[in-house]
């Protein structure tokens, strides 16, 4: 399927998706409140099978957090990126990890760095840091224990 | 043992023969032979948290071979190894397992901090939230090495260093011996 007909697909499953043109990949820019149903149908239609969730990334953009997610489907070999806003001062979405089991620790890692609270998660702990740490090391007003250079 | 004529690079066996009828008799203090024979004897742990740890296995292997001096079995268990190369970043969370395992370690042991990030946290130097600036802020550390990585070369440097080291009872361990 290229990418003008999973755009369609898209819009069919949720007419409120906004899309990114210019790279490689569809990207559809969605509401967070509608992953879940929306990640289930992608994963579960004929025609689409997005089987495999890639990447998992979490972005800073200092007024917002924005969830990526990569999906390709290893049956029919096409990609899409699914892209989320999260409110910064309360950031959570939806687990997608029973769907995708390699969510559950792409989740955590986010969670360790980010602060995003994925409800329903099976196992929501600190990933690399310690489980007393504090504060979110990879959002933008994160300061380092030792501050050397001011950026 | 009496012939005292060194025909390799390695350092000689300590002490002066006197000649007698019949064969030599070497003359030596218990010392010098015990660091001797543990500078010609040292198995390092199997230990490695990065791309240093790379390195180190090439140095362990054909090309390099690190067994010529001594270094022949590298250990999986802390309790039969003599020295922890530290081969790579220590983070935070690393940190308690490392001082564990120089702990597991029998004495007399001794500690190689391979590369910048074991010697200094190297390029995570600067704002960083879960580098430690350097090994020894954990455990002491007797030879450190330059490098990101540091060639196997710079490796076996340290090794013999390590071993010239022990030979003079110059090493960290050493020296709390002789104070205590």
């Amino acid at each position: 399927m290229n990418n003008e007909e999973l755009k369609l697909q898209v819009t069919a499953i949720l007419p409120s998706a906004t899309f990114e043109e210019g790279g490689d990949w569809l990207s559809a820019q969605i509401d967070a409140a509608e992953w879940k149903n929306f990640a289930r149908t992608f994963r579960y239609t004929n025609g689409l099978e997005f089987d495999f969730l890639f990447c998992i990334t979490c972005v800073d953009w200092k007024t917002h957090l924005s969830m990526v997610y990569h999906l390709t489907s290893t049956v029919h070999g096409h990609t899409i990126v699914i892209k989320a806003k999260l409110d910064r001062n309360d950031p959570s979405i939806e687990t997608v990890a029973d769907i995708w089991r390699t969510a559950e620790f792409h989740e955590r890692e986010a969670y360790d760095l980010f602060g995003v609270k994925f409800l329903h998660h099976p196992d929501l702990r600190r990933l690399f840091m310690t489980d007393d740490h504090n504060g979110w090391p990879l959002r933008k007003d994160y300061e380092d224990p030792v501050n050397m250079i001011k950026l | 043992m009496a012939n005292n004529q060194q025909h390799t690079d390695q350092a000689p066996f300590p002490g002066q023969v006197h000649p007698t009828a019949g064969g030599g008799i070497v003359v030596s203090k218990l010392d010098d032979i015990i660091n001797w024979a543990r500078a010609n004897s040292l198995w390092p742990l199997v230990f490695g948290t990065s791309c240093c740890a790379i390195e180190m296995m090439s140095t362990a292997s054909a090309k390099y071979d690190w067994s010529r001096f001594g270094f022949e079995v590298a250990r999986a268990t802390p309790r039969q190894a003599d020295v922890i190369i530290i081969a790579g970043t220590i983070v935070n969370k690393m940190a308690p397992v490392l001082k564990r395992l120089y702990d597991q370690m029998a004495d007399p042991k001794y500690v190689i901090a391979m590369g910048a990030c074991a010697t200094s946290g190297g390029p995570f130097f600067y704002n960083t939230y879960s580098v430690v600036k350097g090994a020894d802020h954990v455990i002491p550390v007797d030879v450190y090495i330059a490098g990101c990585p540091p060639r196997p070369e710079a490796l076996l440097h340290a090794l013999i260093s390590l071993q010239e080291k022990i030979r003079s009872g110059a090493t960290r361990e050493q020296i709390r011996q002789v104070n205590e």
